[in-house]
């Protein structure tokens, strides 16, 4: 603080740290709070507001327990947010490690911005654009029936499939970039003291370079994995009629249902339970919060 | 125990600079070989030719008679260890020092075993379970020397490993690394800048400038005889005067210079009419009240004194202005000549040599 405002003069500073504060409150914590607030009251009519029925109650959140098909949503939800990240952590780190590692810095500057324009796209029109290339007659069918590999098309919008093809798509790149510079970071020479010691490339990476990028691949994975349980566009988009991820109920409720009390207490179970699954995952895989934060 | 390496015309392009030029040297078994030179000269190079983590543009790297080209440095019997050591920060010292013995498939135990074992050769007791951040500068080196000799290998490769370390340190690592060579029996191959290092630690020093390996020989011929100036000026001081050869009479030459004709040493690749330079160490000089016709001298004014401790260095300065320096041993009874005193420099002819300039890219193809 003391930092800002010798480089900035004490009003500039002043107005930077309010401007940071009301985005904090105003925008994240305030609204969360009414929310949070709303998910112990239950859905009335008007002209029961403030009456004897308006009371603080934990049916909202009952509502999600005694509801089989939910927790049956919620599960998949969980299920195929876990499949994406590790999808995500196959492919990334890999790349990652070719990025940090074996390219000259000239190429990595290239290929990185080959990564990020589609970021620049909003993510509602990339879900679009998987949307057509996924479809029976969309392009992706064409190439593959054309080359000869498959005979008729396939159903690819079809289950969860089309869902995780595009989640997979949506947030890779936030995987990428904590596990490329978790591995940057590294020492070179330790990997070749690790060859020259007689290591396999394997045991290299095994021994020496995940070790070392494990806070980058905890704190990619964690942010994959919350991006995609939460996430609402891709799998509305995606989904086929057989698909339901667990934001799309929250969103019924509160759209459809117009009843926010209850879509309240059922954001607050997916952030909660989704907060217990990683914590419990970190756990066993032993690593730490500040790890993460690193 | 130990292997002989043979670099077999060595050359190594990047692009199109030449980093390592024609380079022929043969490093017998259970020596202790340096590479001396000053930065860029392709003396690291040459450490990663032998290790396996570049391949020679042209010649080849044998070990024990075998070419090494295509061999990876995981399969090579060679350990190597880092200018900056380059251990294992979240591993505990024991595991570090026992990873090559890991990777081969030792049990845990054995492992364990050896690396007390290896810690007490290395005279570091107790640090098994220690962090590596809990080592000071010289118990990382001793860890990084323990985990290269875990893997036994025939030739040790060492680039630069006692630079990051203070003078003291430097000093005593210095007499360790030599110990450690001798009860191990491998051959050493030290890389360094640092003449002072090469000189005692090692059996041979191969002087390098530019790519080109000046001169391979024991440190007293390296600073005794060396083959050319760039030799000469860069292993110790020198006072230097450049002259022509005039004549040449039973291996001693005349030297004729505009301070002067001196009977000098003729090195090898000098010839009668040559412009040449003459080189003499600073500790082959001393100043006298008048000159002595038998040996050579210059008349010179003493300008400043500069004291080291076991040894004084006078600096002086003759006629046409150039500074020479005259080193005389520390003796309260006989102190050196103050300033502004006239004196003879005189020198040995035995003891100073005409010399040519380093050898360059001889073999530019």
């Amino acid at each position: 603080m003391q930092e800002l405002i010798r480089r900035y003069g004490i009003s500039l500073s002043v107005i930077m740290a309010a401007m940071t504060a009301f985005w904090l409150l105003a925008l994240v914590v305030i609204p969360n709070l009414v929310l949070f607030k709303f998910s112990f009251r239950l859905y009335l009519p008007v002209d029961q507001l403030g009456g004897p029925n308006d009371v603080y109650t934990l049916k909202n959140y009952i509502t999600f327990f005694q509801s089989p098909i939910h927790i049956n949503v919620f599960f998949l939800t969980i299920l195929y947010s876990s499949m994406v990240t590790i999808i995500c952590l196959m492919v990334t780190y890999p790349l990652a490690y070719i990025l940090a590692k074996v390219l000259k810095p000239t190429d990595t500057a290239t290929f990185f911005l080959v990564l990020l324009i589609p970021l620049w796209v909003s993510e509602i029109l990339r879900s679009f654009a998987w949307f057509i290339i996924l479809s029976m007659q969309g392009p992706l069918n064409a190439i593959l029936t054309g080359i000869g590999l498959i005979d008729k098309p396939i159903r690819w919008i079809s289950g969860f499939q089309s869902v995780v093809i595009g989640l997979v798509y949506a947030y890779i790149l936030f995987m990428l970039f904590p596990i490329y510079n978790a591995i940057q970071a590294l020492d070179t020479n330790q990997i070749e003291a690790s060859e020259d010691l007689g290591a396999s490339t394997w045991r290299t990476h095994w021994r020496v370079i995940i070790p070392h990028a494990k806070p980058g691949i905890a704190s990619g994975c964690v942010m994959v994995f919350m991006l995609c349980a939460g996430s609402v566009v891709v799998p509305t988009t995606l989904a086929s009629t057989n698909s339901r991820w667990f934001t799309e109920i929250i969103q019924q409720w509160m759209f459809e249902g117009l009843d926010w009390n209850v879509g309240s207490a059922y954001a607050f179970l997916l952030l909660v339970l989704c907060i217990v699954f990683v914590s419990l995952v970190m756990r066993v895989l032993n690593v730490r919060l500040v790890d993460i934060a690193k | 125990m130990s292997e002989d390496v043979h670099l077999s015309q060595i050359c190594m392009d990047f692009g199109s600079f030449r980093a390592v030029n024609n380079v022929e040297v043969t490093i017998k078994p259970g020596e202790f070989f340096s590479f001396l030179g000053p930065s860029g000269c392709g003396k690291t190079t040459i450490l990663r030719l032998i290790s396996g983590f570049m391949e020679p543009t042209q010649g080849a790297v044998k070990i024990g008679g075998k070419d090494m080209k295509g061999i990876r440095p995981n399969s090579r019997p060679t350990a190597l260890i880092f200018q900056n050591l380059a251990l294992f920060p979240l591993m505990p010292v024991w595991e570090n020092i026992t990873f090559g013995l890991e990777v081969r498939g030792v049990s845990k135990e054995l492992r364990r075993a050896k690396a007390e074992e290896l810690l007490q050769l290395v005279d570091l007791h107790d640090s098994a379970d220690k962090r590596i951040s809990q080592l000071s500068g010289g118990q990382k080196q001793r860890v990084a020397i323990a985990r290269a000799l875990a893997v036994e290998p025939k030739v040790m490769l060492l680039d630069e490993p006692l630079s990051a370390l203070d003078l003291k340190l430097r000093q005593h690592m210095r007499a360790e690394l030599r110990a450690i060579q001798k009860r191990t029996g491998v051959t050493f191959i030290y890389i360094t800048h640092d003449q002072g290092e090469a000189l005692a630690m090692s059996d041979r020093v191969g002087v390098m400038s530019q790519g080109v390996l000046q001169q391979v020989a024991t440190p007293q011929e390296i600073y005794n005889n060396p083959v050319n100036g760039f030799v000469a000026s860069f292993v110790g001081e020198n006072n230097v005067v450049s002259g022509r050869v005039a004549s040449v009479a039973g291996g001693v030459a005349s030297f004729e210079t505009a301070k002067g004709t001196f009977r000098a040493k003729l090195g090898a690749s000098v010839a009668m009419g040559d412009q040449a330079k003459l080189f003499v160490r600073p500790e082959f000089c001393t100043l006298q009240q008048s000159a002595d016709p038998s040996v050579n001298s210059i008349a010179v004014e003493v300008t400043e004194i500069a004291f080291e401790g076991n040894f004084v260095n006078v600096f002086v300065r003759d006629q046409s202005g150039d500074t020479h320096m005259v080193q005389v041993q520390n003796d309260p009874s006989m102190p050196p000549p103050a300033p502004h005193t006239s004196c003879q420099m005189v020198f040995n002819p035995d003891s100073c040599m005409i010399l040519s300039e380093a050898a360059t890219a001889r073999s530019a193809h």
